[in-house]
Formats: structure tokens, C-alpha cells, sequence
């Protein structure tokens, strides 16, 4: 299992750009971070999500 | 009120000296020397960076690195730091004018330009701190993207979700990296209700500033 956002998700194997792509958040809003890292974007096709990983999707709103 | 020839107003002003020593009373003199050598960059001069402005030279950080490439308006006042007479100026030139009067010996760098992927990296290169004041949701993760990811060195504390009438108690900071916090509620988008409210774009700002500082106190816990 991997813990995203705090819930825990099956969704070790895929990697970030797929898992992404099974939500709704907007690519050009979000930074994530993975086991205390920022993962580069452009890194997001080849990271593959492991068992016991900790994700944490931050997406932005407007306004400032 | 006749207006203050040069010399006069210099001579209403404390030396710097004096501004030294009042500082170093308030906060310490540890503290204070840890504030004055610290370099702080704002992107964004709106009610988030100018309100962060105003509360970090008044803490007497050293040296603030302000961007921003537009002009005030008067759809800014409700809530920037800004003056009526200011209308139609850059905000960089405005802000500087107005830290300038409430902390005279801070320094100030300005670049009148919108920030991009290619020059953010030599804008901030100074920087011990940036802080991620925009306005749109797409420009706050570009930057933070490109902060964590190229300067890695550097702390960033970034803001989301501050607009509307809502509570003032659930604007918080958060820790989400070592090296990036987030304060604002995360959820309240201007797009939704009455935009902006000048209290609780002020009270984000305030959580950004308060990190900052805390930041440079080596208290790195929220």
C-alpha cells in the first residue's frame, strides 16, 4: 500500500504520472512530494510508486 | 503640510546606530544579528508579499529581494500595502518607497519583472529564503517546482488558500519537506465567493513572515 494524502491506496507498481492521471488534480497546479522529497516533475513518468512510499500531492488555489 | 526638504526629514530619522540598538533590545542581540545578515526574496508584491515586506523589515531583516512586474492599482488597496498617491506606479518602486519610511536601513533589491523558469534561478540566487507570494495557482507551483527541485539549499514557504470570509483559525502553516512550508487553508480558492478579504490575506501573510523569521531563529518546527 502506498499512503497518499494520508489514505492508503493500492497503488504501488504504477508511478506517479499514472496514478496522477486516475485523479482529478490539474498537472500545472500541483507540486508532490515522496518520502519527504519534492519529485521533480519531469520525473514523474519514471518514479515508481513502492509499497510503504508516503506521497503527499500538494495542489494549489488561487489568490494571494 | 509643506512638504520636508531632504536634510530635514534625514535629521527626524534615528542614526542607524540607534535603529541597531533598539532592534537588538526587542529581539536580543543573537537573534538580531541572525535576522540582520539574513537575505529574504518576495515573488509577488500583492496582499501576500507586500504585507510579508512590511513585517519583515520591520523585524530588521537585512536585506529584501522584491519582485514583481506590475503597477498598483486600485482594486489593491482593500489589502497591499499601498497608498492612494501610489495608484499607477510599479509596485516595487511603491513598496521600496514605503519600507523605506517605516525601516529606513534595510536593503532593498527590486526587479520589475515577471519571474519565469529561466530567470527565477538568478533572481533568487542571493536568497537564504523565498517566499512564494503570486496570485495564480498555476505560477505558486511553478515556483515551487523549480525552487525545490534546481535551488535545494534554499527554504521556501509558499502560500495557498487564504481568499473569502472564512475563519480566520484554519489559516495554518505546515511543514511539508525540510525545506518547504505552506501556510494558508489550502482549500479556498479565489475563483469562489467574495475573492480576497484584506484580514485574511493579512493573517497568511502574517504565518509567512512568522516562519520566515522563524525559520532564521533555527526553529524549524511550525
Amino acid at each position: 500500500m502506498v499512503k497518499i494524502n494520508g489514505e492508503k491506496l493500492d497503488v504501488a507498481g504504477k508511478t506517479i504520472a499514472e496514478y496522477l492521471a486516475t485523479t482529478k488534480y490539474d498537472p500545472k497546479r500541483i507540486a508532490v512530494e515522496r518520502n519527504g522529497d519534492i519529485v521533480p516533475k519531469a520525473q514523474y513518468p519514471d518514479t515508481v510508486l513502492e509499497d510503504g512510499d508516503s506521497v503527499e500531492v500538494v495542489s494549489f488555489v488561487g489568490g494571494g | 503640510m509643506r512638504s520636508l526638504a531632504l536634510w530635514e526629514v534625514v535629521n527626524l530619522i534615528p542614526t542607524k546606530e540607534a535603529w541597531d540598538v533598539a532592534l537588538k533590545e526587542r529581539h536580543g542581540e543573537e537573534l538580531q544579528e541572525k535576522f540582520s545578515a539574513a537575505t529574504v526574496a518576495i515573488c509577488g508584491l500583492g496582499g501576500l508579499g507586500s504585507n510579508i515586506a512590511v513585517s519583515l523589515a520591520r523585524a530588521g531583516i537585512g536585506k529584501l529581494i522584491l519582485i514583481d512586474f506590475d503597477h498598483v492599482d486600485i482594486s489593491n488597496l482593500h489589502r497591499q500595502q499601498y497608498k492612494a498617491d501610489q495608484i499607477g506606479i510599479y509596485k516595487t518602486e511603491a513598496l521600496c518607497e514605503n519600507l523605506k519610511e517605516v525601516a529606513p536601513y534595510v536593503v532593498i533589491e527590486t526587479h520589475t519583472v515577471r519571474i519565469t523558469e529561466d530567470s527565477a534561478v538568478e533572481l533568487l540566487k542571493d536568497a537564504d529564503i523565498i517566499c512564494e507570494a503570486f496570485d495564480g495557482a498555476e505560477a505558486k507551483a511553478m515556483l515551487t517546482n523549480l525552487v525545490l527541485e534546481v535551488m535545494p539549499k534554499k527554504y521556501l514557504v509558499a502560500a495557498s488558500g487564504m481568499a473569502g470570509l472564512g475563519s480566520a483559525n484554519t489559516i495554518k502553516t505546515r511543514k511539508v519537506t525540510n525545506k518547504f512550508y505552506l501556510c494558508g487553508d489550502e482549500v479556498s480558492d479565489v475563483k469562489d465567493g467574495i475573492g480576497l478579504v484584506s484580514s485574511r490575506v493579512m493573517l497568511c501573510a502574517a504565518h509567512q513572515a512568522h516562519i520566515v523569521l522563524r525559520i532564521l531563529a533555527e526553529e524549524y518546527e511550525v
